[in-house]
């Protein structure tokens, strides 16, 4: 009788999620007010995420290894799950930083939520057509941030058993072929 | 009789209600008490001492393109008020940023009248604010140090 190969257990590898670490999203803020720095640091550290913020969009594309020059850090390392950019500020706005970031291969399915302090429709409109995960009037608030991180980790969460339900799907027809191959 | 520490807590207690009856703070600053603890302690402090600073810039550049006497850059004045109004949305500084709802309005009707007295008036409510905020963060050591909790005070 031909031998069947049996996995010993379903390996249920926690790496395939894309979480920086376990329950702890990874969140580029950018604005270019230093109190609204200071504000949303905050804001998103007692909302138990890992935050970077930077003063503009240059900046945050030079974070993200977006700003042409040789990067020499892979950005696989780079493990951001949300970018909150306020939308008007000098030089390149929220919304032009938003377009860079939906343009690359490499970030465009990270979420960007704009924040913005005037709640102008056509603005909204523009920002979400163009790939916006949201928009947030100014003052964000933590309600706003929670809400957020439930739809992110429900999101992450659906992806990742899609993952598990994708692998035991591929490990269930590999034995049934096996059985099928050894006429069991 | 009432201990110093309760004295010191409901004078801290009413006047941290005064502050928000006469219009000198809102609820995003109840927002900002929310966001401290006790291992983040000086958060609030910390913010509107940024804020303040913020504040003696961005007027000094409103005065600065005023002065410019047939010259004025009214966007650029407007520019500068749109930023006061934003942080000062984001601390709670109710009323300079009602303040600064009219400044906007008098730079985009480029009235130079308007704007120089809004300058004025702001000017002299961000520091009426900075004297009264500090007179709480006093009120708050005074209850620290006598050995006491500062409480939450409900509006």
């Amino acid at each position: 009788m031909a031998e069947v190969m049996l996995p010993e257990k379903l390996e249920i590898s926690n790496d395939t999620s894309s979480l920086a670490s376990p329950e702890l999203l990874h969140v580029l803020a950018v604005d270019d007010s230093i109190v609204d720095r200071k504000f949303i640091e905050r804001l998103l550290r007692v909302s138990s995420c890992k935050v970077t913020v930077v003063d503009s969009a240059t900046r945050a594309l030079q974070y993200l290894g977006l700003d042409g020059e040789n990067n020499t850090v892979g950005f696989e390392d780079l493990k951001i799950n949300l970018i909150m950019t306020d939308y008007s500020m000098p030089g390149m706005t929220g919304y032009e930083l938003l377009k860079k970031i939906k343009e690359s291969s490499a970030f465009r399915e990270i979420p960007v939520v704009i924040m913005s302090s005037e709640n102008i429709l056509p603005r909204i409109d523009r920002c979400l057509e163009e790939g916006a995960e949201d928009f947030l009037l100014k003052p964000v608030k933590l309600a706003d941030v929670k809400r957020l991180r439930d739809s992110l980790m429900k999101a992450e969460e659906k992806a990742f058993n899609n993952i598990i339900m994708h692998k035991r799907e591929l490990e269930v027809n590999d034995v049934y072929s096996q059985l099928k191959r050894a006429k069991i | 009789m009432d201990t110093l520490i309760a004295q010191l807590q409901k004078q801290f207690r009413d006047y941290t209600i005064s502050l928000y009856h006469q219009g000198f703070l809102d609820d995003q600053f109840t927002e900002l008490k929310k966001m401290q603890d006790e291992f983040s302690p000086d958060f609030v402090a910390e913010l509107v001492t940024l804020f303040f600073e913020d504040c003696e810039k961005l007027i000094s550049n409103m005065a600065r393109a005023l002065d410019q006497t047939g010259n004025v850059d009214f966007k650029l004045v407007g520019s500068s008020v749109h930023q006061l109004k934003g942080s000062s949305s984001s601390v709670g500084a109710k009323r300079v940023k009602g303040l600064c709802v009219v400044f906007k309005e008098c730079c985009d009707s480029q009235n130079y009248e308007g704007c120089v007295r809004c300058l004025q008036q702001v000017d002299v409510e961000y520091k009426s604010l900075k004297a009264k905020l500090q007179d709480l963060f006093n009120l708050e050591q005074q209850i620290v140090q006598a050995g006491g909790r500062i409480p939450q005070v409900d509006i």
